[in-house]
């Protein structure tokens, strides 16, 4: 916490960095040299046309992707200046700075408090003497709860499963649950696509609440959610990247053909 | 109106196949209750006169054959049964779930089918031969390793029948895991859980019932067998007070005595009535091991 309060001294202007990123599964090539910036602090629409590797490029910045063991990656991702390929790296320190939303919300099996706690506990299993106290997890628990506007619904019943939540509580608990052990970067792989209409918009408001304390990167099919909710996007088809600039740049003179193509719904 | 008459060869065919098939399916039904009905005609006697309840449960003597004064206390045989499935169960848990939990969450490709086959396999060794297992290694090994006068006891059966009911504790298990939707693994892995730790926090509890339904079975399994239990146990009446006891089982001794009994006799008919026990209990264990399943999949 202490490490919070003064800024960072060499706080990269990248949060994410890939260069020359090709992934295949088995021996289908789904990303082909991909070189992607997503700036630290800002929210980055990924864009594209169903299969293109939105999704891939995503579940592969936290290695996520490597659990089919038929997956091989050549290339480098460096996130926050760290090479997360890199051998003396550990995996779950990664993990511990990328936190994920998936498509379908997926609350594990628990409480909504155990949810929330899960990261936490599972980053301290090593040293047990650190474990916070009742009234810090309480306290924890209510913070992150709070950010995702999420509390005052849920507070009286923080020992109930959390599937019987609402698909739009269960994606915000799935939001409130990656807080606790602060990480820098949100992968959001299309979070509102399962939601109603009035979810979305509150999920999108939410998201656009985290901009500036977290670097949120963003999948959606979605054209108006990209437009609204995103300060830059980033365009790919058949596993490249097809083009990356401001937001609004690319939906007033996106620079290139198929960027526009798609923009206008002239793809799948 | 006149409809064409569709009554070809095929479909004669077709309605016999589907008359076939239904015959199939009712006929466990029919049998069940036919040996349902079977077993408790036969006991039915005994039951409405000769049967006094506290001697039946309580009354460790199993004198059948006493020409004076035969009784027919059934506790000693109820305990054999319990203390032999109880260890067997307590044996055959944490394998059973320790080898599901590689199977289903560490193994991957060959070694797993391997290890299924394999598993297979044991369930495949037909009882007697386990049995024998249990008289000519263990019996000498048990005398060996603990100084006891007699290998023939509850130690020897429980083993035995743990690892005879490993295969169907297992397979359940397994299952059971399986069925654990893979997105709670990938959340929990993406929240920075190892493997471990996504199998111990998130995967076991979520399986809990299905797990528990396997280790119902077991108990099933268990609490039925036969031949193995007989040749292993050391078949004497004995309310047991330590795992180097001999015992006898509800169903070794129905095995060993149904054949020198006259039909219909009063001792006949006691041998159906703990039929009927057996039958009683295993139909309510693995009803509740059918429920218990059931409610993981409503879920
Ligand atoms: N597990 C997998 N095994 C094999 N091929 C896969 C796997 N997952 C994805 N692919 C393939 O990789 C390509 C990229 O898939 P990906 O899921 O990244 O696309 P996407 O852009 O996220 O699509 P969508 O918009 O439909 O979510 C697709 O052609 C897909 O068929
Ligand atoms: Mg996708």
């Amino acid at each position: 916490m202490a490490d919070e309060s003064k800024p960072q001294p060499q706080a990269p202007k990248h949060a994410i960095q890939t260069r020359g990123l090709n992934l295949w599964y088995g021996d289908f090539q789904a990303l082909f040299d991909v070189d992607f910036d997503v700036r630290a602090g800002r929210v980055t629409g990924l864009i594209g046309p169903s299969g293109c590797g939105k999704s891939t490029l995503l579940r592969s910045i936290n290695r996520i992707v490597e659990r089919l063991g038929y997956v091989r990656t050549t290339g480098t991702i460096d996130v926050l200046g760290h090479d997360i390929f890199g051998a003396n790296v550990e995996l779950l320190q990664v993990r511990k700075q990328i936190g994920m939303v998936f498509q379908r919300p997926n609350p594990l099996p628990l409480s909504i408090r155990d949810n929330v706690l899960f990261g936490l506990r599972t980053h301290r299993d090593g040293d047990r003497k650190s474990r916070p106290s009742k009234e810090v997890e309480a306290q924890i628990v209510e913070e992150s709860l709070r950010t995702v506007l999420l509390w005052d619904k849920v507070k009286d019943r923080l020992g109930e499963p959390a599937i019987r939540l609402s698909l739009e509580e269960q994606q915000k608990l799935c939001i409130a649950r990656l807080l606790p052990v602060k990480p820098r970067v949100l992968l959001m792989d299309e979070p509102c696509s399962a939601l109603d209409p009035d979810g979305t918009a509150a999920v999108e408001e939410l998201i656009w609440s985290l901009k500036g304390d977290y670097t949120i990167l963003i999948v959606t099919h979605n054209m108006a959610q990209a437009r609204r909710a995103t300060e830059e996007c980033a365009f790919m088809l058949h596993g490249k990247l097809v083009e990356h600039t401001e937001t609004a740049k690319m939906f007033v003179s996106p620079k290139n053909q198929s960027t526009a193509d798609y923009i206008e719904g002239r793809y799948g | 109106m006149q409809h064409e008459d569709v009554r070809d060869f095929h479909w004669y065919v077709d309605k016999a196949m589907a008359s076939l098939v239904f015959l199939g399916g009712i006929s466990a039904i029919v049998f069940i209750i036919g040996i349902f009905l079977f077993i408790t005609r036969e006991g039915l006697g005994f039951i409405t006169d000769g049967l006094d309840l506290r001697e039946f449960f309580f009354d460790p003597a199993w004198r059948p054959t006493s020409d004076s004064n035969p009784t027919y206390g059934a506790f000693a045989l109820i305990a054999g049964t319990a203390s032999i499935t109880g260890l067997a169960v307590l044996l055959s848990i944490p394998f059973s779930i320790g080898a599901a939990i590689y199977i289903a969450e560490f193994a991957q490709g060959r070694t797993r089918e391997i290890l299924k086959i394999l598993i297979e396999l044991l369930a495949a060794i037909p009882s007697v031969v386990w049995g024998f297992i249990g008289l000519s290694i263990m019996n000498p090994l048990i005398i060996d390793m603990f100084d006891v006068p007699v290998g023939l006891n509850i130690l020897n059966a429980g083993v035995i029948l743990a690892l005879m009911a490993a295969p169907i504790m297992t397979t359940i298990a397994e299952d059971a895991l399986k069925a654990v939707p893979d997105r709670y693994r990938e959340a929990a892995e993406a929240l920075g859980a190892t493997r471990w730790q996504v199998t111990l926090k998130v995967v076991l509890p979520a399986a809990k019932h299905g797990l528990m339904a396997a280790v119902l079975l077991g108990v099933g399994r268990g609490f039925g067998e036969t031949m193995a239990v007989l040749m292993a146990s050391g078949h004497s009446i004995n309310v047991p007070d330590s795992i180097f006891d001999s015992v006898r089982a509800l169903t070794a001794t129905i095995a060993a005595e149904l054949g020198e009994t006259a039909v219909g006799s009063e001792h006949y008919q006691a041998l159906f009535t703990l039929g009927i026990l057996l039958f009683a209990v295993t139909f309510i264990i693995n009803l509740t091991a059918d429920l218990v399943m059931r409610g993981i999949k409503r879920s």
